[in-house]
């Protein structure tokens, strides 16, 4: 596949810093000085224990939390205090909880007519143009689930697998710099999962996406993307690509958990 | 004779429901669209009623009237939306501020007197259209100046669920995170669904008081309950129906809570209970329709529904 490598990254955090309940017994400085960067047209899968900060990270780049020093850019623009809802013009984003997507109430036309308008004006005219349904069938096709005879459905009646399957053709509907996928198939049985993933790594190659993946499934990190960063304690313990991540098997990443098991003390 | 008064009552009962039921539709927008519980409502409905006196006693036209009292009621509900939205005031408490300053507010509109008669000053009762029904019909003439209005309010309001802003509302009281993820500020959905709701209410509260020819203070006192009630029994007790849009059944909704009130009235209940019956019959309905999981209920409008 060709990619073009800017010698600028697409996405940069550079040196921040983040403390929660800063001043308290309880403090915990997460993140310190932490610097991670993203060249454009990567697929990154990020994994890593429980409260290793891999929800935080990704709140810091949508806007959900606001980091204590440092910047973070975007396509060469600083969004560090830029609203959430601003940044989300230029992303999209596949949340754990299926529920979060889509809009429950709302038809799956009606969704996908939200979702086409997205960084535009929604205004007094009609909210679905008759004139789309083609083409949103023509899409729901590519998901293979059916739902392209289920338009006036309300999609609070889809599946979780349904659901985030939908939920990824909205969120790379209209062109976005940066796919975030956070633990996206966590809530799904199996066989959704593998269909879920099969569909983001279809997305991501189609659209040529830069993508980041934070999953606790450890085939999936192995077997998607072209870089595996392991986070431990607000750092980047591990970072690799391409072939030197083609090499590793999962023996060596459960090895890695257990030392840094061992490093909190904890019973492996 | 006995059908003479029963009729009477009927035409009153629909008359008072109908124009209820744009308030009710009001709450619709804040309580069922948005999730938001407004108790700005008891100050914007008796605004709009004091507006609408004032206009109408210095000479102005009653359809002016209207649009001011919807306008009022609106700017109103603003202040609540930003009371929540940009001060981070709960939804419960910014509605008890604006409540509570609207008091002063609708004071100072009617100069003072909490009651601003206009008798046989044109209202949208007599005038225009209207006129076209002799004065001898003067209740059903009444009737269906109501039934106008409020299916006027109701199809505009289906309408504009059904646009780009219509369904991004619908979302923002669904799921505020994916009105995020479209690129728009789910609080200035709130905003704009609050202005829309109170403006409703203050327009109801315009069209009662047309009808007493007299604005009145007080009016406002009880319709969070007749509003919530509308909406909730409704959406319950019609959504079972098929092709009925959640609009109409709350309308429905505010008719038949209003019939219960007549008929309790009719069976000897002395007026001083009303606002206690109006509590118990919420009450009612609340601990009824508890437990109707929210799967179940009725989603909002879609295009085979009336
Ligand atoms: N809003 C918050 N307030 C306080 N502590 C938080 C907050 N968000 C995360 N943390 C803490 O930061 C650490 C990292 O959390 P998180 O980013 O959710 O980890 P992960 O997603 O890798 O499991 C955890 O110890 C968590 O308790
Ligand atoms: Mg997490």
């Amino acid at each position: 596949m060709l990619v073009e490598r800017k010698s600028e990254p697409l996405l940069e955090f550079r040196q921040i810093d983040k403390t929660f309940h800063s001043g308290t017994v309880s403090e915990l400085k997460l993140f310190d000085h932490f610097d991670l960067s993203v060249p454009q047209g990567r697929f990154v899968c990020i994994i890593g224990s429980n409260g290793s900060g891999k929800t935080t990270l990704l709140n810091l780049l949508c806007g959900g939390e606001t980091p204590d020093a440092g910047n973070i850019f975007l396509g060469g623009r600083e969004i560090t205090r830029e609203p959430e809802h601003v940044r989300s013009r230029r992303i999209g984003r596949v949340f754990q909880d299926p529920s979060l997507g889509t809009c429950p109430q709302l038809t799956i036309l009606e969704n996908l007519s939200l979702a086409d308008r997205k960084g535009k004006r929604y205004g007094l005219s009609r909210g679905v143009s008759r004139k789309k349904i083609d083409e949103y069938r023509s899409r729901l096709e590519l998901l293979k689930l059916g739902l392209e005879d289920q338009l006036d459905l309300p999609v609070a009646n889809l599946s979780g697998g349904q659901r985030q399957a939908l939920a990824l053709l909205i969120c790379t509907m209209t062109p976005i710099d940066l796919l975030i996928l956070d633990e996206h198939t966590a809530a799904l049985d199996p066989s959704s999962s593998e269909n879920v993933m099969e569909l983001t790594r279809r997305f991501v190659r189609e659209k040529r996406l830069t993508a980041l993946m934070v999953t606790h499934n450890l085939r999936f990190a192995l077997a998607y993307g072209d870089r595996l960063v392991m986070m431990h304690r607000g750092k980047a313990v591990l970072d690799v690509c391409d072939g030197e991540k083609n090499a590793l098997k999962i023996h060596d990443l459960t090895e890695r958990f257990n030392e840094i098991s061992v490093e909190d003390g904890n019973d492996v | 004779m006995a059908l003479d008064v029963f009729l009477g009552l009927l035409t009153g009962v629909l008359q008072e429901g109908f124009v209820y039921g744009i308030m009710a539709l009001g709450i619709y927008v804040t309580y069922q669209v948005l999730n938001f519980p407004d108790l700005s409502v008891e100050g914007t409905f008796p605004l709009g009623s004091c507006v609408a006196g004032v206009m109408i006693a210095s000479g102005l036209n009653p359809w002016l009237a209207c649009m001011a009292a919807f306008a009022c009621g609106a700017a109103a509900g603003g202040v609540t939306g930003l009371l929540h939205v940009k001060l981070h005031i709960t939804d419960l408490l910014s509605g008890i501020l604006v409540m509570t300053a609207l008091w002063s507010v609708n004071l100072a509109v009617t100069s003072g007197s909490a009651v601003t008669p206009f008798y046989n000053q044109p209202t949208i009762y007599t005038s225009g259209p209207a006129a076209l029904i002799s004065d001898s019909h003067n209740s059903l003439r009444a009737l269906v100046v109501a039934f106008i209005s409020c299916l006027f309010v109701k199809l505009l309001l289906d309408e504009y669920l059904k646009t780009k802003s219509g369904l991004l509302l619908r979302a923002a009281g669904n799921n505020p995170r994916y009105v995020v993820s479209l690129g728009k500020d789910p609080g200035n959905m709130k905003i704009l669904g609050l202005m829309l709701g109170n403006g409703l209410a203050a327009l109801s509260g315009c069209i009662l008081c047309q009808r007493e020819e007299s604005a009145d203070i007080y009016s406002g006192t009880g319709m969070i309950v007749l509003g919530l009630a509308a909406v909730i029994v409704g959406v319950n007790i019609f959504s079972g129906i098929r092709f009925l849009r959640s609009t109409t059944a709350v309308i429905l909704g505010a008719v038949l809570y209003r019939g219960v009130l007549v008929a309790a009235l009719q069976m000897g209940l002395p007026t001083n209970y009303m606002k206690l019956l109006m509590a118990v019959l919420l009450t009612v309905v609340l601990v009824a329709y508890k437990t109707v999981p929210t799967g179940r209920r009725k989603k909002h409008v879609s295009r085979t529904e009336v």
